[in-house]
Parts: C-alpha cells; structure tokens; sequence
C-alpha cells in the first residue's frame, strides 16, 4: 500500500474523511458531499489494484465509528457501492466526466439509500427526502474532485 | 502492480467476504451489544480525527472572542453582573428551601437527598449522520464520565452518555430514535414516556389514554424512575395533542426545552456516588422501543420497562 507514494492515497481518504465530519452549520449539513466515497470511486478507478472493496469496508468501518452509528452500516453500503465501480472500471474510465458524474450520483444515490435500508431494518426510522440532497452536491463535486485528483496522481507518481 | 492482470481474491469474493464481516458485526454490535467496551477504545483512537476536523471551528471561535469590542464586552458583563444578583437572590431562597426540606424530610423519615457532582463538558463534535442524534464531549474516563450519566444544559435534560473513551465520550440526545425518557406532567404528576423521533425538535409519547388530563404549553420534568435520570429536570413542553378518536391512544407531541440544536456546554451530573459501578443496567433505556399497541395497560408496564 505504501510502496509508490502509496502515502498520498492514505492522506487524501484521511481528508475526505475529516471533511465528512468537520462541523457545519445544520442548513448547510444536509447537502453535504460524500467525500469519502467521491475519493474512494476515483481511486477505485484510477488505480483499482490497489483501493478496493476492503479498502472501502475499512473507511466505511472508521466512519461508522466517527459518525456513532451501528458498526458495520456505513461499511457494507460503501463496500457494495464501490464493488459496482470496481467491476466496470474500464468503462467508467472511458466515459465523458458529466456521463462519469451522473454515475458517482447514481451510486451516491444508492450508498444513502442502502444506509437507510440497513437503519431502516434495525431502527424505526423515517425516510425525508433531505436524505437524498448530498446526492446533487455529490454530483457537482466529481468534476473537481476528478480534476484535484488526477493531480496529485501525476505529481507524486503515484502508481 | 499492473491492473492487467488481477492478483488475489477477484472483487467478487472480496464483496463477499466483507458483508458477511459487515452481518456479523451489525448483528453483534445492534442485538447483542457487546461492543460497547471497544467502541470505547475505538472512540479513543479516533478522537485525534475528531479533534482535527474541529480545529477550524475552533479557531474561528477562538477569533471571534479574542477581537470583541470594548463595548460588548462591557455589555456584558453588565448583563453578568445583573444575572447573578438575581441568582443569588434565588439562591438564598434556595438554601433555605433546602434546610427546610431537609428537616421535614428527617422528621418524616424519609431519605435526604444527596447533594450531586457536576462537571461542565464542552460539545467537540456533533455527528452528520442524518440517522442517529448524538454529539461528542471533550470528557472521558479520564474525568471520571461512566455509561448512562445524565447530561443536561442550561435549560434541560440533553441525553445521556453512550460511549465512554479515554479523553472524549459520546453523548446520545433525547431526540434519537432509539433514545427514550420517563417523565411526568410537572402540574398534575402524570407518568409517561418521551421517545425520540430523528427530528431536533420533537419527542413523542406514546400509550397516553384520551381521558389523560394535559394540555398544550404543559411542562413534562423526569419523573427520575429510571433511576438514570435525577427527578425533576425539565425535558420538554408538550405542543400538539391530537385526540383523534379513532385511534387508541391520544397522540402527544412535545418540543424538548434545551436546545438541541445549538449545543455548546454541557453539564455532567453524577446521579449517585454509590451507583456508579452498576454499569450493566444502563442499556436498556437506550434500547426501549415500544414494537407494536399493546394492551392498555401498556403506559405503567412501558414506564416499569424504561427503569430498569
């Protein structure tokens, strides 16, 4: 994992994991992005050797701890989610970035949803439509984050 | 490290392999609850985490108290000095109260009630998990913080604690869903139970018969038979009654007093010196969930249920 800057891919997740749960004012908190998926399904599909399902089990495991929810929740849905990446990422790869930003919202999508399914069976929880609002700021964020991204790939030579 | 050519377990197997981890720790963690002692460990390992994604807002607080005007401040200390006259006033009237009661309660036999530790605890992080209400306190077991302390704010009853790490604890708010309190109506006495529903400002009560004698703007205080929560703290301020015949039950809707929404202190009560080593008893509270109507009788068989 450390071997070629592998480094940098453990800070950005450390990043993206900060920024999920950096305080914010409550209106602005409901379209809060997924960071931490966002960089998962770029690194996923940029270097799918080496993130991973369990990489994304792992993160999803930590974010279960940091956010105090039932062990295990926040870490299949992430693992399921990128496992759909991690199977198709050489189409992915060859998509425009809007067609590739409508398909990180449909996984975003899927992510908050299989997070409510799952609460939804342990707990009586009810679902609000503001459940689904990071899906849009999710969106909006890939190109950048793509962007961002990529270059710090090329810079570290990360490989 | 070519991509081309896959080594180790295909994704496949890898999905596999860390939902049945994710079933497993789901089922152990939710039903049997036998994290609660590494979620405490887990906690201390990530309160480092949690302390760097509040620095920011730190900062800006930090800044925003270090540049305050002359003339705010002296504002406000004006209005310091004016609120503690009226205090002390109160709290003359307090002591005395108290010798009183004291002394009636000796001639009555009954039991003296104990004078409570406190400890203020400032709100580090509060989670954005739309699903469960808790924020996390810069105390732990360090100071002393035990499972199931009582935690309150200026105004009101805020939650319980959850979680205990070394430096850091979680505290799980009177709004969560799988959060519960025993109350009582502070002008008649009435038991019931507030339950949390996921919205800030909102508590529900469930089995209240249509005949049950409340009002709207009635003030609902802990009735402190749980055991957990000390007796009358107040909670919340009911809002809406709906008597809707057809339904079995009257539907109570109350708004919790503290501002859950706007924590930033908190205050620590340790309910009782003798009590703190009986840790195991704290979780069923926390768990209290009423399945499906019951029989009638349910609001007394539910409060029972709510105290152990």
């Amino acid at each position: 994992m450390l071997a070629h800057n592998g480094i940098i891919i453990l800070l950005t997740l450390l990043l993206a994991l900060i920024a999920s749960i950096i305080p914010m004012p409550l209106s602005v908190d409901a379209f809060r992005p997924d960071w931490v998926l966002v960089v998962l399904i770029y690194w996923c599909l940029a270097l799918p050797s080496r993130v991973n399902v369990i990489t994304a089990w792992v993160l999803g495991f930590i974010l279960d701890v940091l956010l105090g929810s039932i062990l295990g929740v926040h870490a299949a849905a992430l693992a399921i989610s990128v496992f759909i990446i991690a199977e198709n990422f050489q189409k992915i790869r060859n998509f425009s970035i809007w067609q590739q930003s409508i398909i990180v919202g449909v996984v975003a999508a899927l992510y908050h949803l299989l997070v409510f399914w799952i609460q939804r069976f342990l707990t009586d929880v009810v679902f609000l439509p503001s459940y689904l609002y990071p899906v849009i700021t999710t969106i909006i964020l890939w190109p950048w984050a793509l962007f961002l991204l990529r270059k710090i790939r090329r810079h570290f030579q990360i490989k | 490290m070519s991509p081309i050519f896959k080594h180790g377990p295909s994704a496949r197997h890898r999905l596999l392999l860390v939902l049945i981890l994710s079933i497993f720790l789901i089922f152990f963690d939710h039903y049997i609850s036998s994290f609660e002692t590494t979620r405490g460990y887990l906690q201390s390992l990530v309160s480092p985490l949690q302390y760097l994604a509040t620095a920011p807002k730190r900062m800006m607080t930090w800044t925003a108290e270090n540049l305050t005007s002359r003339q705010d401040l002296i504002e406000q200390n004006q209005r310091y000095k004016v609120d503690e006259l009226l205090l002390r006033e109160q709290l003359m009237q307090l002591s005395m109260l108290e010798k009183e009661n004291t002394r009636l309660r000796s001639l009555l036999a009954s039991p003296v009630r104990k004078e409570t530790r406190k400890m203020v605890a400032e709100v580090i992080a509060v989670d954005s998990d739309p699903y469960t209400h808790q924020v996390v306190i810069n105390r732990g077991a360090n100071d002393g913080v035990y499972e199931g302390q009582p935690v309150v704010d200026e105004k009101g009853i805020v939650g319980q604690i959850q979680n205990v790490g070394t430096i850091s604890s979680r505290v799980i708010l009177i709004t969560d869903v799988t959060h519960a309190v025993p109350v009582r109506v502070s002008r008649n006495g009435i038991r019931m139970i507030a339950n949390g529903t996921g919205h800030i400002d909102t508590l529900i009560h469930n089995f209240v018969p249509h005949s049950t004698d409340v009002r709207t703007g009635d003030v609902l205080v802990t009735s402190g038979l749980g055991g957990k929560y000390p007796e009358g703290y107040p909670v919340s301020t009911i809002i809406k009654i709906n008597q809707d015949e057809t339904r079995a039950f009257a539907q109570l809707y109350s708004k919790p007093v503290a501002e859950i929404d706007r924590l930033r202190y908190l205050l620590l009560l340790w309910t009782d010196e003798d009590n703190v080593s009986a840790k195991q008893s704290n979780v069923a509270e926390v768990e209290l969930k009423d399945k499906d109507a019951e029989a009638l009788e349910q609001q007394s068989t539910d409060t029972k249920k709510a105290n152990q």
